[in-house]
């Protein structure tokens, strides 16, 4: 690591203003992905900013959803009774994430902000467009089992490795962010980037800005919900390929379906057509395999991952087979 | 107070230390004045150095010195010419900080030294290397037409080596295995120390304290009186601690440079590529078999790896030589010479991944034969050593096929691919067989019965967590009919009396045989002094006449006794010192000895996902009388632990355009995590083998892993149907 500073405001204005002031600073929360970069020298701040102080610690009843604080750690709201009782999805896919001692450090925000595990990414001495735009795709011809199946470029087709975050863009929720601007929501579907042009940027979210919260909206899908993550060991693995699937089922027909998976891209990858396809259809394997044939659809393999166009689509309806109880 | 036993279920001597964290390590010690030391390490894996510019480093605050080919002090046993007279490894070894040449990724191109850790670390970044790089070669795979016979390598052929091809019955099957690295807990550490500039100390994490100390004597010139290793506490090492690496050699040149004492630790992705590793393989397999099941004939043609500078081999072959009785045999081995770093022995170093082909070529012949695969096996069970026609010093196998089968429930087996089902999973049950050579080697203990009756036993033996020292004092306390607490035993110190290396599984027997004829000598030693003092109880008593009992010293009429502290009275002597070398004798010649064992593994496939989970897990162990059920189990723990990380996930990625190691990390590099490991169910025979050692105990510490990737690969074949002959067994393969 390379000396830097180090500042723990206590105001979310201080916060914003001391990382304007330098502009090689970062937040850190729990420092659970920061630090191993910052080791690997992968990200070199000379500043950080701890946020921890900060008031965003708490989960909130709100009118129509409820409202996560910034800095709820991973355990928290993994164990949290409305959590578990409203989005059982979201608590199944913070718990299949890290292990038990990250997810006591790790917070909301830094796991939205988590960055990709690219084994190029992590390495200075190899190419990587997202570490350094410019000296290539190190996985594009290289070792790409972990990699993308949707959305890459040429530039990168590193994937996003939060579970929770694609929990919770199948839930609709959004994500509320304070800057030297001001404050503003951003849709979390639209909050992670796909690479395009610019693999260095992974979000939306804009210099400077803090997220301070995410808000989930009230929706139907307590009852019925599975968070699926294939991996080669019992625990403490990125996915291979993950499904969040939620649906609202009445008389054995589906009114509504929420579907997102992890590890195929970029960023959290809600499946919008394969939901409507879903809309209306009643609950059976013949209707979730239908489902699935459209969520593959323009799917693209590389060398090593030609076995995620395979997997995905079965993790996807066993994911849906769990979620309506007909395993 | 209870009669200590050879076998008891004993808690480790340093169990408490260990867990209350008193226990140090290499790098714990901090002597007066210690400095840190960090390595940088190169970014090619061929070339050399064109520049290297450690100024900023200099300039940086706490950085005592920077050390590099450009300044490093000398070191003469590097200018020496090459030897290979009794060494383990032919050819060159690699010489830190030598000259500009970059013979593998991650080399250790510089020591920074600082007054802490965190400068020292700083101090590393801030060297800047340039390198002018040359092609290179990184994939055994790419460059398997480049093979060649090691220099100690025979190719082991008997009877009619091509008879297998015309068997009535063949299966050809060509298998491979992954790189695998050790990653003990604790990373490789030295703390050095000079004293004078002739005598050096190092607390260091080795396997082998006497090798330590004659190979740093001989690289720095030293007298070997002159150099102490110490190693009393290991974090596990798994044969990666049994030579010299490059952070001893660097600690002992930054404390040289610095007159300072030196810790360097190194960097968990720095184990990767700089202190050996188990080498990848490509193996081509045949067997052929009479429709009865009788082997006719094997064809075992391995292949492996090493570096540019060195050649090391391993024993691929060795299961397949001598686990069945086979007439016809053809085998050869070969290496392709790499730009990497050289491998070094890794838990079964060799058996484990070729028995990894000869047991899968087992299970795929019984399915050609249509024949149970536990039924194969015990119908091409070897009643002598095929290799050498040899007796067996002892063989139990068939006892542990019988019992690991029954506590299993093979019979429960449905022999058709893909039958069993337990809702969305696939069961499959598999098995193997094991063999490892059961060896001793010659040892000296020395034990000093004190005045206040209790015992001081030493030896050089390294415990790198296997519990050696646990069953030492267990040893001694049976045959001095004294109390655990009544022996203190101390270790991992080179000044010590002579040990062999803790490898090769052959400590207890090794060791443990020097202890115990020690014991016994100093009982006799006791026994003289009682009866030829005048005065004593005992005087003139005949040798028949007398017996001892715990401590004591009794005659058979039961009306004079002596304990042993009695007899130190007598003779007015403040303690009485015993030392002993201790070395098999012609028999262990005369037989071939060896541990078996047979693993039975039940898994879970998921029928959507290809996720593989062990539910279960039977091994049956013939390591002759066990020394301490505990301790024993748990070395069948860790074989079981490991072997399911090499079956389903250990693989060490490099990409071959870069010649870098890609998952260097316990992120990326997984190794099996609790949920992974289900109940292990650990049978021993614990019948003496008559020959090896006077305690009648044979090898254990590698047994257990020989076949057990196999008898996984099977179990996943009898879950899915598919074979898989590439480890590991990851999800994708069974899509
Ligand atoms: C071995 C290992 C295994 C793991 N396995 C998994 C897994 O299986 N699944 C999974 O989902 N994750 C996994 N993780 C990742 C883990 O979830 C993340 O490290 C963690 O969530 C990051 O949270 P943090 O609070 O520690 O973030 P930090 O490390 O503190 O920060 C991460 C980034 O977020 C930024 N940041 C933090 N808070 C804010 C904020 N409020 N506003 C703006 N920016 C912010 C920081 O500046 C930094 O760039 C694993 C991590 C490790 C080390």
């Amino acid at each position: 690591m390379i000396p830097f500073q180090y500042v723990r405001p206590k105001q979310q204005k201080a916060a914003i203003d001391a990382l304007a002031r330098d502009n090689n600073a970062m937040f850190i929360a729990g420092g659970t992905n920061l630090l191993d970069l910052m080791k690997r020298y992968v990200v070199v701040p000379q500043k950080l900013v701890d946020i921890n102080q900060l008031p965003l610690h708490n989960i909130e009843q709100l009118n129509g959803g409820i409202r996560i604080g910034a800095l709820v750690t991973n355990t928290a709201l993994a164990e949290h009774k409305l959590i578990k009782e409203k989005y059982p999805l979201l608590s199944q896919a913070v718990v299949s994430g890290a292990s038990a001692q990250l997810r006591n450090m790790a917070t909301v925000g830094g796991n939205m902000m988590q960055r990709t595990r690219c084994y190029y990414f992590y390495d200075t001495a190899l190419p990587c467009n997202k570490r350094e735009p410019g000296t290539g795709c190190g996985a594009l011809d290289g070792v790409n089992r972990m990699h993308a199946i949707f959305g890459f470029s040429d530039k990168c087709i590193a994937v996003h490795p939060s579970d929770m975050s694609v929990a919770l863009a199948a839930l609709d929720a959004t994500v509320q962010v304070s800057g030297p601007k001001g404050e503003r929501s951003i849709a979390f579907t639209d909050f992670h980037r796909l690479p395009g042009e610019q693999p260095e940027k992974d979000t939306n979210l804009h210099k400077n800005e803090l997220i301070t919260s995410v808000f989930i909206p009230d929706a139907p899908f307590a009852r019925n919900a599975c968070y699926l993550k294939v991996r080669e060991r019992a625990s403490f693995a990125f996915a291979l390929v993950s499904v969040a699937a939620a649906l609202d089922i009445s008389n054995n027909s589906i009114r509504e379906a929420r579907l997102a998976m992890g590890g195929v891209a970029h960023k959290p990858w809600r499946l919008f057509k394969a939901e409507k396809t879903l809309k209306g259809m009643p609950v059976s394997e013949a209707s979730f395999r239908q489902a699935a044939a459209v969520a593959m659809e323009g799917a693209r393999a590389f060398e090593h991952n030609a076995y995620k166009i395979k997997m995905a689509p079965e993790t996807i309806v066993h994911a849906l087979k769990t979620a309506a109880g007909i395993v | 107070m209870r009669k200590v036993v050879m076998g008891d279920r004993l808690d480790r001597v340093e169990g408490q230390l260990k867990v209350t964290g008193v226990a140090r390590y290499a790098a714990e010690y901090n002597l007066p004045g210690v400095a840190h030391g960090v390595l940088v390490t190169s970014s090619i894996p061929r070339g050399r150095i064109s520049k290297i510019d450690t100024k900023a480093a200099e300039r940086a605050p706490g950085v005592l010195a920077v050390v590099t080919h450009e300044n490093a002090p000398e070191v003469p046993g590097y200018e020496a010419s090459v030897n290979n007279e009794g060494s383990r490894v032919y050819g060159q070894e690699f010489r830190l900080f030598y000259d500009d040449k970059i013979l593998h990724n991650f080399q250790p191109v510089a020591l920074v030294v600082a007054d802490t850790y965190e400068r020292a670390v700083h101090g590393a970044f801030l060297v800047s290397i340039g390198y002018e790089k040359e092609l290179h070669n990184t994939s055994l795979r790419d460059n398997l037409d480049d093979a060649f016979t090691p220099a100690d390598q025979k190719d082991h052929k008997r009877g009619r080596p091509d008879a297998y091809k015309e068997a009535p019955v063949l299966v050809e099957q060509e298998y491979h295995t992954p790189i695998q690295v050790h990653n003990p807990m604790e990373t490789h550490s030295t703390t050095a120390l000079w004293e004078g500039d002739k005598k050096v100390k190092v607390y260091n994490k080795t396997q082998a304290t006497k090798i330590s100390q004659k190979e740093i004597s001989k690289a720095f010139d030293l007298e070997k009186e002159n150099v102490e290793a110490h190693s009393p506490f290991v974090g596990g090492a798994f044969g990666s601690s049994s030579r010299l690496w490059p952070q001893e050699m660097a600690a002992i040149m930054g404390a040289k440079v610095t007159g300072r004492p030196v810790k360097v630790m190194l960097m968990r992705d720095q184990v990767f590529n700089m202190v050996g590793y188990r080498p990848a393989s490509v193996q081509y397999f045949s067997v052929g078999a009479t429709a009865e099941g009788k082997l006719l004939g094997i064809a075992h043609h391995a292949r492996g790896f090493t570096s540019r500078y060195e050649q090391f081999t391993e024993r691929l072959l060795d299961p397949t030589k001598s686990m069945y009785s086979c007439p016809n045999m053809d085998t050869s081995y070969k290496l392709v010479s790499l730009d990497m770093s050289t491998p070094c022995w890794t838990r079964g170093p060799g058996e484990t991944s070729g028995s990894f082909a000869l047991e899968s070529a087992m299970d795929e012949l019984a399915y050609a034969l249509k024949m149970d695969p536990l039924e194969l096996r015990k119908i091409n069970y070897a009643e002598k050593d095929p290799e050498n026609d040899k007796p067996w010093s002892s063989n139990y196998l068939l006892q542990c096929y019988e019992r690991g089968a029954e506590r299993f429930g093979w019979s429960r087996r449905n022999p058709e691919p893909r039958s069993m089902r337990e809702g969305e999973w696939l069961v499959g049950l598999g098995m193997a067989s094991g063999i490892y050579k059961a060896a001793r080697d010659r040892a000296e203990a020395r034990v000093k019965l004190l005045a206040d009756g209790s015992v001081l036993l030493r030896s050089a033996v390294a415990d790198v967590g296997p519990g050696s020292a646990t069953i030492f004092t267990q040893i001694a306390a049976d045959r001095l009919g004294l109390p655990m607490e009544k022996v203190r035993f101390e270790w991992g110190n080179s000044v010590f009396p002579y040990a062999p290396g803790q490898f090769g599984s052959h400590t207890t027997a090794s060791v443990g045989s020097a202890v115990y004829e020690v014991c016994t000598d100093l009982k006799q030693r006791l026994q003289e002094l009682a009866v030829n003092q005048p005065g004593s109880p005992l005087y003139g008593a005949q040798a028949a006449d007398l017996f001892f009992e715990g401590n004591t010293l009794k005659t058979k009429t039961g009306n004079a006794s002596l304990r042993y502290a009695d007899v130190l009275e007598l003779h007015a002597l403040k303690e009485l010192e015993v030392s002993r070398e201790s070395r098999g004798g012609p028999e262990l010649d005369e037989f071939s000895s060896k541990s078996f064992c047979a693993n039975f593994v039940e898994v879970r496939v998921h029928a959507a996902t290809g996720e593989v989970r062990v539910a279960k897990v039977v091994s049956a162990v013939d390591a002759g009388k066990i020394m301490n059920h505990k301790t024993a189990e748990s070395q069948v723990y860790g074989s079981v632990v490991w072997g399911i990380g090499i079956a389903l996930m250990e693989e060490g990625i490099i990409d071959h355009r870069f010649g870098r190691h890609l998952n260097n990390d316990l992120a990326d590099y997984h190794v099996p995590i609790n949920a992974d490991v289900p109940d292990i169910d650990v049978i021993f025979t614990d019948l003496e083998d008559p020959i090896v050692d006077p305690m009648g105990a044979k090898g254990i510490g590698e047994i257990p892993l020989i076949g057990f990737t196999a008898a996984i690969a099977n179990a996943v074949y009898h879950a899915t149907g598919k074979r898989i002959t590439k480890l590991p067994i990851t999800p994708d393969k069974l899509l």
